[in-house]
């Protein structure tokens, strides 16, 4: 926390790294389409990592239970095309609003403690949901999930494929739209509003800034966004399970975030990559050994790799600079 | 119908006492370090595979297996405090969070290689089992022999903190760390103390609770949240507040099983949502 890098005022400036970044996708597709699955799913999971990033690395608020929103959007999502609504970005919208308001309601109860008792509610509410969608099988499908959608084309023309080509675009143009939305969000006042809260919660009372609505407005928009990305994995999948809810999905997408770094917008999308990727080809060795090495390295990573992979790199670009100017 | 009632009351007691018995480990690490360990339910597992071990391979009585479950838990306990705990206590609690969970990850994998994915069989002595006749209701003997255990262990417990000088110096540490130490008072051995003690209830806990809870490798996950429901629900750091929320959530819990299955589990999550909104410190916790 030294130097002057730190404290500047937020620059919503785009860097060359951000933009090589957002053009490695268009790579991917064409070098390794054998991929595209994966890839699609890196990009949902990215952008569930990236409203938790909201709530977590920028508000500071510790959740346990953010897969009750993803399971909330993808559940929405599911049971509209399954109904026979079957639009995507109207179901999209749907997903994330249903979810949003989820959100709103839980973060009246959410925002009243503090660490654990946040924590606590946080994951009573994931696993008050997940038991709620477990009893309710006669709509969610219970244990055998739910399936038999029918989606239509996406903005009338492009049909969902078997090799998940439209389902490749449609997700990263979804996830990159969400992305500007929250860049922007995170540039402005209110985001910078909300790394006071996360970093002084005393003072910002004191410059008449309200903990309390930002911390509620923030917790929505995070649902809202995991609401979004839920959606997006029932559309592509066309297959709604239990674990959408599960507090697996919470605790493994923590660790997602954690890996690429809070606070930092990319980190989640960085982690989500990593993390699949790893689990695609570790996974398949052993699903038990998989579960202790993910264990291990968060130990790790808490222990000696504090900010995760992009906290690293900053802190080695930033040794680099100062030797520099030495 | 009462009599009914009186069975599931009695079950949801003892059902309580087993949470208590685990709990109140961490519920102290949470009071007195202000750790936030979701690991702990890996070591009341450990207790129960300590037991299932020394039983199935090396013939020890049921009884016996329970003392070395605590002892082996609480050198768990104490060596993975200085080794590791402690360089998180001043961490914020999304670390001591996130590293408490790849701990419980790495406990699960571990105890999935050692014991496999099943389910553990426990062989209760034949004194333990079946039930009695009491006050025109009939108690399962196993239930009853839990029951008594909590009630000498809470008594005993009870004694330490409020009568001996090492509950005194654990009194003062969680009242204030700084002027402890400048008492003289030895804050990080009052800590691994606690901390082993902690342990070691959990992993009698896990002993006694096979038959109850049963036992594979997810109980550590399966469990938490009822842990961290004592806790959070009883206050950090109260024997007295732990004791009540266990009870009152095993009585719940229990009689929601029982009297409404539709709707399951949902009762106790529903019951400590409420219950944490009304308390946010818990019932009987320090102001948060």
């Amino acid at each position: 926390m030294t130097g002057s890098q730190t404290y500047r005022l937020p620059d919503g400036r785009w860097q060359k790294a951000e933009i090589v970044f957002w053009l490695l996708p268009i790579v991917v597709y064409f070098v390794a389409s054998d991929y595209l699955l994966l890839a699609s799913q890196i990009f949902i999971v990215g952008l569930f990592a990236l409203s938790l990033d909201l709530i977590l690395g920028y508000a500071g608020i510790v959740s346990l239970g953010h897969a009750a929103f993803f399971g909330v959007g993808a559940y929405t999502a599911g049971l509209l095309a399954s109904h026979g609504w079957g639009e995507p970005l109207s179901g999209l919208l749907l997903g994330g609003i249903v979810a949003a308001l989820v959100g709103w309601v839980a973060s009246f109860m959410v925002v009243r403690g503090r660490d654990l008792t946040q924590l606590m509610v946080t994951l009573g509410i994931g696993l008050m949901l997940f038991e709620a969608a477990n009893k309710a099988a006669f709509i969610t499908g219970g244990v055998d999930g739910l399936s038999g959608m029918a989606m239509d084309k996406v903005l009338g023309i492009f049909e969902f494929d078997l090799y998940g080509k439209v389902a490749y675009w449609y997700s990263l143009a979804v996830l990159f739209v969400v992305f500007l939305v929250v860049r922007r969000t995170v540039y402005s006042p209110f985001g910078l509003g909300l790394r006071g809260l996360h970093y002084g919660p005393k003072r910002m009372p004191a410059i008449g800034a309200s903990v309390y609505r930002r911390q509620v407005v923030v917790f929505t928009v995070g649902a809202g966004v995991a609401g979004i990305a839920g959606a997006l994995l029932a559309q592509t999948t066309q297959f709604v399970g239990l674990d959408s809810l599960s507090f697996h999905r919470s605790a493994e997408l923590m660790i997602m975030l954690v890996l690429g770094g809070t606070g930092r917008l990319y980190g989640g999308l960085v982690g989500a990559a990593i993390f699949m990727v790893a689990q695609n080809y570790l996974a398949d060795l052993n699903p038990v050994y998989w579960q202790f090495w993910i264990g291990l390295l968060l130990v790790l990573v808490v222990m000696f790799a504090h900010g995760g992979v992009l906290g690293g790199l900053a802190a080695l670009r930033q040794r680099r600079t100062k030797e520099a100017t030495k | 119908m009462i009599g009914n009632f009186l069975g599931v009351l009695f079950d949801g007691i003892a059902y309580g006492s087993l949470l208590f018995l685990i709990g109140i480990g961490l519920s102290v690490t949470m009071g007195l370090m202000n750790f936030v360990n979701l690991a702990h339910g890996a070591f009341a597992a450990m207790g129960g595979y300590v037991c299932v071990t020394a039983m199935n391979q090396l013939g020890v009585p049921f009884l016996a297996t329970l003392p070395v479950a605590f002892i082996a838990t609480a050198l768990m306990g104490v060596v993975l405090e200085r080794t590791l705990y402690q360089r998180l206590y001043k961490a914020t609690p999304l670390d001591q969070v996130l590293f408490s969970i790849g701990l419980t990850f790495m406990a699960v994998a571990g105890m999935t290689y050692v014991w496999g994915p099943t389910q553990q069989p426990v062989r209760l002595p034949e004194f333990l089992t079946g039930q009695v006749h009491l006050l025109g209701l009939d108690l399962g003997v196993y239930r009853l022999f839990l029951i008594v255990i909590v009630v000498f262990v809470t008594a005993a417990l009870v004694y330490l903190v409020d009568r001996t000088r090492f509950g005194a110096q654990v009194r003062a540490s969680v009242d204030n760390q700084q002027a402890s130490a400048g008492l003289g008072i030895n804050v990080n051995r009052v800590f691994a103390l606690t901390f082993a003690l902690g342990s070691g209830l959990a992993g009698l806990g896990g002993g006694l609770g096979i038959d109850v809870l049963g036992l594979d490798p997810s109980f550590p996950f399966k469990y938490m949240v009822y842990f961290l429901l004592v806790v959070a629900v009883g206050g950090a750091g109260s024997i007295k507040g732990t004791l009540v929320a266990a009870l009152v959530l095993g009585i719940f819990d229990v009689a929601g099983k029982y009297y409404a299955p539709q709707i399951g589990a949902f009762v106790i999550y529903a019951l400590m949502v409420v219950l944490l909104v009304l308390f946010p410190a818990g019932l009987y916790g320090k102001k948060a």
